[in-house]
């Protein structure tokens, strides 16, 4: 057997030495490289290099060569607007709504979702009963696939669903949660904090339990109530895991799709419909594929996410450098 | 001399595989295929037959979703791939990938078969090419739960009943019946242009470009927004999702929970199968507007595509498939609607077909003849799934608040636009 790999690593010898003499030992690494490049290069840097191409081009023909080279008039399609407050007054009112919708979800969900599992990982972090029972119900979500957990909780809201069912059964009048705009809102950012609070909760929990044990001991010697010692000690020293999880929560917020779109499709109207639905639509299950719009929708909407990576990145150098 | 023999005779056997092998390998096809019955396997049996009196063929049936169909195939298509023949319910969008098989087909005997729904697959009124076979002839229109109104002691009204008519009469047997819903229709374009046919929309300016919205259809969606928000209409339909996703009540139907459920002839199958006995059931047709008593044609077909490399095969499966005797078997065993005309004149013997199955294809078989022909051209309009999304999405937004009927129909008409100048930039 060890004959047989020295024998194998001869045979890979022989281009390699050849490649070294070759190109020298520096750019050798380009070769071992390269495999890795080409990949990158094709399925994450072309696919870039041609959202922007199609974002400049319209028709709902696929192939570059049969569609139109049309500027910036996708983007103006995108922003021609009277009013930026009103989506009626919009060329494009499907994608300010989205817009707006996207701007709300992300504001409520990450506030609801950043505070609970702030809450969730201090309650996890004292000492209760079954503790690590409670850290794997608050886990168990986040296991879920986003399909399932946007059909469980249609199961219990739809008009004949659990949910109405108990109130009915407690003597209330049903409410037809997903008919309603601000219902169907309110539970799509519910079930997005429910869905992922527990994977937020955990780091929360690993930073709570980072905090030097000792400090605590000191403030109690101190006699200091458990609300000063919140804010005066956990607060700030959790302060940068706080400024991670707000980042990344921020960034998969705004690119909420899957779970959404399973539980409501978008509506009741377009009250629910988020961008990347938009540009889902738009571009491919829509009649005809607007390919050049939905490629600059997307655009728009990377330069939001390359925003908020710069932010995390800075914030996770910040962490690093204390 | 034995081994020179021996080696030439090897040689030769070799040559001789070699040149079947890649002969059979030249006759593999594939069929994209799919279906909310079984349209597929009925197919692969009739195609099995069709290999086996044609040797050397191979059709490889893959049954794929239809939103495989929907999304994926155009996206193959366009990009230079795909299979060789599908069934297809876009007739008219992707149209300029079939294949045209009048060359190896007989085409009087298309054109006595199929009429005028040839038109549906063509790319333009000029055009005389054959494309593809009309497998499953479909028609939108009601369906009463008969059982309820026999209980709340309701005549269902006559044929040529209006809309306001049913209403009242649905209304009468739901309050009788205690029955929570009254009417539903599907959230699809489709579904509520037939009525909006009838209502005078004629979906097409004077000189054949589209043109949405107009008196007809206004009136007709103005009275749809308010059955669905006065409780007349399920509003969970329409409502109950956004953008252009498709959304039936069929499962409150079948639960006996509805009393006026308007979708199409192709539930047959599913009612007959799931109602059972549990209640008598009927098809009612479409109830008459202002002009027209119309449901809206449809359906799906087989094609062929152009990037195929067999397209004399994919003529002769056509062919083959198109063949009264063939059709005829297809029509009864998948219960569907002739679009044959020969099939259609002899009738069809839905073999095994319950009492209340063969009743409905019977009934569907004569609505037929009701359909308008603003509603044949509208089917046949290549960017008809545009409109049909269109209204889809922009009567959603009506229905549920976020715009006003004016300036949902304002929408619709500036939507279309920027489709036609999409799909004009070429």
């Amino acid at each position: 057997m060890a004959r047989m790999i020295s024998y194998c690593m001869r045979i890979i010898e022989i281009p390699m030495l050849y490649l070294q003499k070759r190109l020298g030992i520096s750019r050798l690494a380009w070769v071992f490289l390269l495999p890795n490049l080409l990949l990158f290069g094709l399925f994450a840097f072309l696919p870039v290099v041609l959202n922007f191409v199609y974002a400049m081009t319209g028709s709902d023909q696929i192939l570059l060569q049969d569609r139109t080279f049309v500027g910036m008039g996708n983007y103006q399609t995108l922003t021609s607007c009277e009013d930026f407050l009103d989506p009626n007054s919009c060329r494009d009112d499907l994608f300010w709504r989205a817009v707006y919708n996207t701007i709300w979800f992300v504001l409520l969900q990450v506030g609801f979702m950043v505070g609970f599992a702030l809450l969730t990982a201090l309650m996890l972090n004292s000492k209760i009963r079954a503790r690590g029972f409670f850290r794997s119900v608050f886990f168990f979500p986040v296991l879920l696939s986003p399909v399932v957990v946007a059909l469980i909780w249609k199961w219990i809201l739809q008009r004949e669903g659990l949910a109405n069912a108990a109130l009915e059964g407690m003597g209330f009048d049903t409410i037809n949660w997903l008919l309603d705009r601000h219902w169907a809102f309110f539970w799509s950012v519910f079930i997005s904090v429910w869905a992922h609070m527990g994977f937020y909760t955990l780091i929360l929990l690993a930073g709570l339990q980072a905090i030097p044990r000792d400090v605590y001991e000191a403030a109690s010697m101190d006699a200091a109530s458990p609300f000063r010692t919140f804010r005066r000690i956990t607060l700030p020293l959790l302060m940068p895991t706080m400024i991670v999880v707000l980042v990344l929560s921020l960034i998969k917020s705004v690119q909420t799709f899957d779970e959404v779109y399973a539980f409501t499709g978008g509506g009741p109207g377009s009250a629910t419909t988020l961008l990347i639905q938009y540009v889902y639509e738009t571009g491919f299950a829509g009649t005809p594929r607007l390919f050049g719009l939905a490629s600059a929708a997307s655009i728009l909407l990377a330069i939001v996410l390359v925003i908020l990576t710069f932010l995390q990145l800075w914030a996770s150098r910040r962490n690093v450098n204390g | 001399m034995k081994f020179r023999k021996n080696v030439v005779a090897q040689l030769v056997l070799l040559a001789s595989l070699g040149t079947a092998a890649s002969f059979t390998q030249a006759q593999e096809l594939r069929f994209m295929c799919s279906t909310d019955g079984d349209e597929c396997e009925v197919l692969d049996d009739l195609i099995t037959r069709f290999e086996q009196e044609n040797e050397g063929v191979d059709i490889t049936v893959d049954i794929v979703p239809y939103k495989s169909i929907q999304e994926n195939l155009p996206v193959q298509l366009a990009a230079g791939s795909g299979p060789d023949i599908a069934k297809v319910t876009d007739l008219g969008g992707l149209s300029q990938y079939y294949l045209d098989i009048s060359p190896y087909i007989d085409a009087d005997y298309w054109e006595q078969s199929f009429g005028d729904i040839l038109n549906w697959y063509r790319k333009s009124p000029e055009d005389k090419g054959i494309y593809g076979m009309h497998s499953q002839l479909t028609i939108t229109g009601g369906y009463i739960n008969r059982t309820l109104f026999d209980q709340a002691e309701v005549e269902p009204p006559a044929a040529d009943a209006s809309w306001e008519e049913w209403a009242e009469a649905v209304a009468a047997v739901a309050e009788a019946t205690e029955t929570p819903y009254l009417m539903a229709m599907d959230r699809s374009g489709h579904r509520i242009a037939g009525p909006a046919i009838s209502d005078g929309a004629k979906l097409f300016a004077d000189d054949g470009t589209p043109a949405l919205v107009d008196e007809g259809f206004t009136r007709f969606v103005t009275k749809f927004v308010e059955w669905n928000n006065n409780g007349t209409m399920l509003r969970d339909v329409w409502a109950g999702t956004g953008g252009d996703t498709y959304q039936d009540a069929s499962q409150e139907f079948i639960s006996g929970s509805l009393v006026y459920y308007y979708s199409g002839s192709w539930q047959v199958g599913k009612f007959d199968n799931e109602i059972g006995d549990a209640f008598d059931w009927q098809v009612v047709g479409t109830p008459c507007g202002e002009v027209a008593c119309s449901g809206m044609p449809g359906g799906a077909g087989i094609v062929g595509f152009s990037t195929t490399e067999h397209p004399e095969i994919v003529g002769k499966l056509l062919d083959y498939l198109a063949q009264e005797d063939n059709y005829a078997e297809l029509t009864a065993r998948t219960r569907n609607i002739p679009a044959h005309a020969a099939v259609a004149a002899k009738g069809v013997d839905y073999e095994g077909a319950s009492a209340p199955a063969a009743a409905a294809l019977n009934a569907w078989g004569q609505q037929v003849e009701k359909i308008s022909p603003v509603a044949y051209a509208y089917q046949g309009y290549k960017h008809n799934r545009a409109m049909f999304g269109i209204t889809m999405s922009r009567v959603s937004q009506a229905i549920v608040g976020e715009l006003s009927i004016e300036e949902a129909m304002e929408r619709a008409t500036a939507d279309l636009e920027q489709t036609m100048s999409e799909v004009d930039a070429k």
